[in-house]
């Protein structure tokens, strides 16, 4: 860090900045071998339990999440409770038995806050967001994800109608997501001490031991899949804001958000290929954050084709307006998958089948060297560095 | 015609590209592409790599940010303390480091007053002035003669509503005169021959070519007003290497879907209302005679450096930092001791590492800190 002590709006963009702030401060005092994962979620063992006298759930052994009812079914219906009864999870998964140890479960664990503004936008809102989050952080673990809890923070003045619009919207995406909200939280604020509304979800779901999903098992020759089309988010969101430009005005049909639960489409790639290395959503810092934390430090390059990377055409052309890169666009409903080179294809097409993911393609490679490093071969055919951004993209002045 | 997807043809790209060594035959030639655009696009597309190695392109003093004094950071962030502004600017300029040391930030960015917006169009600057008439707003007036018609058109608004609140800080620069000033470098010409300029794109748009007449007429430079994209960049070359073999020297138009000879006149009016030339310092290159653009004494009432008579500091730069050099297309990034050490993009010492088109950051971003 440099030695103005002080937060820089920078430190929350999820480029270098971010990273430095996560090593020197939090990291340095928090430090543990859980934290050291830096996945997007955290993958904990829960220790086993006697088995309770009574139910752990109201009304019987087995509770029922809300009827999925949206695009994607969730992958098992019915909750067994065996969190702390030791038995064995159901698998989400056909065909695989869940080869689990008795005495513990394997549970990933995340949170995530959102402060997004404005808080409706093309596509979403605060509260789809804010399921969609951790609900997919915990999905890109291999996680089927259960129980999220929410916290809010209210401006004093806010409308309440404003506030059951995105509580209604967070109830739909759970449903969507097949996940339950058990537990929350309110504060309220003075005006002005918060913009309108702040929400923070957690979330647990369980993981397969079968499943291992880590940069740790990426190896050359293992293929990059991308689950749609890049930027719509980002776009949407830098369209939405008034005051700064009217991108909508130069398109034909509007940009919308991306934002939404992958957890099931996730399951369905899982399906095709228990053997995924790793999975992330490139959310804040866009594709080449997250390319560039994978590589970072590694003994592989990535290697990407720009002519196989999906961009909206309005998308496309917003960018080359803004001066802005669709790479480092963040994305709210889009996963990057490595699998290996022989499961590709399979993967490829279970994503393409699922109606969040048919702009999915194969859009890199993991190569030899030079080591740590993002490449991308251009359109032109040229190579370029595909680097980690210092902070936000900003608008060029010419 | 997408004008998008038609200009990054891999097979055509790749045809120019034999076409460019080809004429160049073995020998060895050195251009300079001047705009800052033209340089964050020849690495971002890897166009290095599909040229001939004998084929030498330097960039040259074309990106805003890059030529902007450290005075004047130094001005905007002393204007940013006066209770009651609000400084309004473009993106690129909230990272550049001045020279301020002490306990105050050295950047914009670093103020945290919440004073500092960043704002799209000089539209919204002044929408901010309208709503907030209890704030004086300063806008910071930075670019060429791109940016100059919008800066113009905004104080001719402000003039006609009569907005008290609004002013500009003007660092305008006008692109032909500091390539007047890179040929007579004498030094530096020594060093460093040019055979031929690559001509900004959209500068081009507003002032036409003739501007650029006297460098062939004088120097007999031969000069191509390219467009931005891979296929306009690699055409451009093998025009400006076609006069360049065949011993001409004038100024063509590559980019003629755009540019046209006499420019955009109805911008240059808007230009010349409200600016006159005046002396002007470039970064790393000094003080260039005419090569910037002042309020026009009837619009001097918007003059953000008169209005609250803030001085603007002796320029400091920073110890070993090479953008001078890079600047007057001298040295190149690798040949600076602090590129990719001290110097990086989200610790940037000089001007040339802050701008994303500066030399270095393009340089760093598209071909890593190897050297």
């Amino acid at each position: 860090m440099t030695n103005d002590k002080r937060i820089l709006l920078g430190h929350g963009s999820g480029g270098k900045l971010s990273q430095e702030l996560i090593r020197d401060v939090f990291f340095r005092h928090f430090q543990n071998p859980i934290l050291a994962q830096l996945g997007d979620s955290a993958i904990v063992e829960l220790p086993g339990c006697p088995a309770p006298e009574e139910p752990p759930f109201p009304g019987g052994t087995s509770i029922k999440p809300p009827s999925t009812g949206g695009r994607e079914k969730g992958a098992g219906d019915t909750l067994t409770p065996s969190l702390c009864s030791g038995q064995a999870l159901p698998s989400p998964l056909k065909g695989e038995g869940s080869k689990h140890q008795v005495g513990s479960t394997r549970v990933a664990f995340t949170t995530d806050s959102f402060v997004v503004k404005p808080l409706f936008f093309p596509g979403g809102d605060i509260g789809r967001l804010a399921i969609s989050g951790t609900v997919n952080d915990l999905a890109v673990m291999g996680a089927r994800p259960l129980f999220l809890s929410t916290a809010f923070i209210l401006e004093e003045g806010l409308e309440m109608s404003l506030l059951e619009r995105v509580v209604s919207s967070m109830k739909e995406t759970a449903m969507e997501a097949g996940v339950i909200i058990s537990t929350g939280d309110t504060k309220v604020v003075e005006k002005g001490s918060a913009d309108g509304l702040y929400i923070n979800t957690a979330g647990i779901g369980v993981v397969e031991d079968s499943l291992y999903i880590s940069p740790d098992r990426i190896k050359t020759g293992d293929k990059i899949l991308l689950s749609g089309t890049l930027g719509n988010h980002g776009v949407a969101i830098l369209a939405a804001r008034k005051g700064l430009l009217e991108v909508g005005a130069y398109c034909n049909t509007p940009i919308l958000s991306d934002c939404a639960p992958l957890a099931g489409m996730i399951q369905k790639a899982l399906g095709a290929c228990r053997d995924i290395r790793f999975m992330r959503d490139p959310t804040r810092g866009g594709l080449a954050t997250t390319l560039n934390e994978v590589a970072n430090g590694r003994d592989f390059a990535i290697l990407l084709f720009e002519e196989s990377i999906p961009v909206r055409e309005e998308v496309g052309a917003a960018c080359e307006l803004l001066g802005l890169d669709p790479m480092y666009l963040a994305n709210e409903g889009k996963v990057v998958i490595v699998c290996p080179e022989a499961d590709a294809d399979r993967v490829l097409n279970v994503l393409r089948r699922h109606p969040l993911g048919k702009d999915s393609a194969i859009i890199g490679e993991v190569v030899k060297g030079p080591a740590g490093r993002v490449f991308m071969k251009t359109l032109v055919g040229g190579t370029r560095v595909i680097d980690m951004p210092a902070s936000d993209p900003l608008p060029r002045i010419c | 015609m997408r004008y998008m997807t038609e200009f990054r043809d891999k097979e055509l790209a790749r045809g120019m590209a034999q076409r460019i060594s080809s004429l160049l035959n073995g020998r060895y030639y050195t251009i300079m592409e001047v705009c800052g655009t033209h340089t964050m696009n020849i690495f971002r597309y890897g166009l290095k790599e599909i040229l001939p190695a004998n084929l030498r392109l330097l960039s040259g003093p074309g990106c805003p940010v890059c030529v902007t004094p450290t005075s004047y950071i130094d001005q905007a962030i002393t204007l940013a303390h006066v209770p009651g502004v609000i400084i309004c600017t473009f993106g690129d300029m909230l990272k550049v480091p001045g020279s301020i040391t002490g306990d105050t930030a050295n950047s914009l960015e670093r103020l945290v007053l919440g004073n500092v917006k960043v704002v799209y169009s000089t539209a919204d600057a002044l929408s901010m002035a309208e709503a907030n008439p209890d704030k004086k707003v300063v806008f910071l007036g930075v670019g060429f003669e791109t940016t100059a018609p919008t800066i113009a058109a905004s104080v001719l608004e402000a003039d006609r509503k009569g907005l008290g609140n609004y002013f500009v800080l003007c660092a305008h620069k006008t692109m032909p005169q500091v390539m007047r000033s890179l040929v007579e470098d004498v030094g530096a010409r020594r060093a460093v021959p040019l055979q031929g300029f690559i001509c900004p794109a959209h500068v081009s748009t507003i002032i036409g070519s003739r501007p650029y007449e006297f460098l062939a007429g004088e120097f007999g430079i031969p000069c191509v007003i390219a467009g931005f994209e891979p296929l306009d960049i690699l055409h451009g070359i093998h025009l400006l290497l076609g006069q360049i073999v065949r011993g001409e020297a004038r100024v063509e138009i590559q980019y003629s879907r755009v540019a046209r000879p006499e420019g955009n006149p109805r911008a240059q009016a808007v230009i010349k209302e409200v600016f006159e030339p005046c002396d002007a310092e470039w970064r790393g290159i000094g003080v260039v005679p005419m090569s910037g653009l002042g309020l026009r004494s009837r619009y001097r009432r918007f003059d953000a450096a008169l209005h609250f008579s803030v001085p603007a500091p002796k320029t400091r730069e920073p110890k070993g930092c090479l953008c001078g050099d890079m600047l007057r297309g001298v040295k190149t990034p690798p040949d600076c001791p602090l590129f990719g050490g001290t110097c990086t993009p989200s610790h940037p010492v000089g001007p040339c590492m802050v701008s994303s088109e500066g030399t270095c950051a393009a340089w760093f971003k598209y071909q890593g800190e190897n050297k």
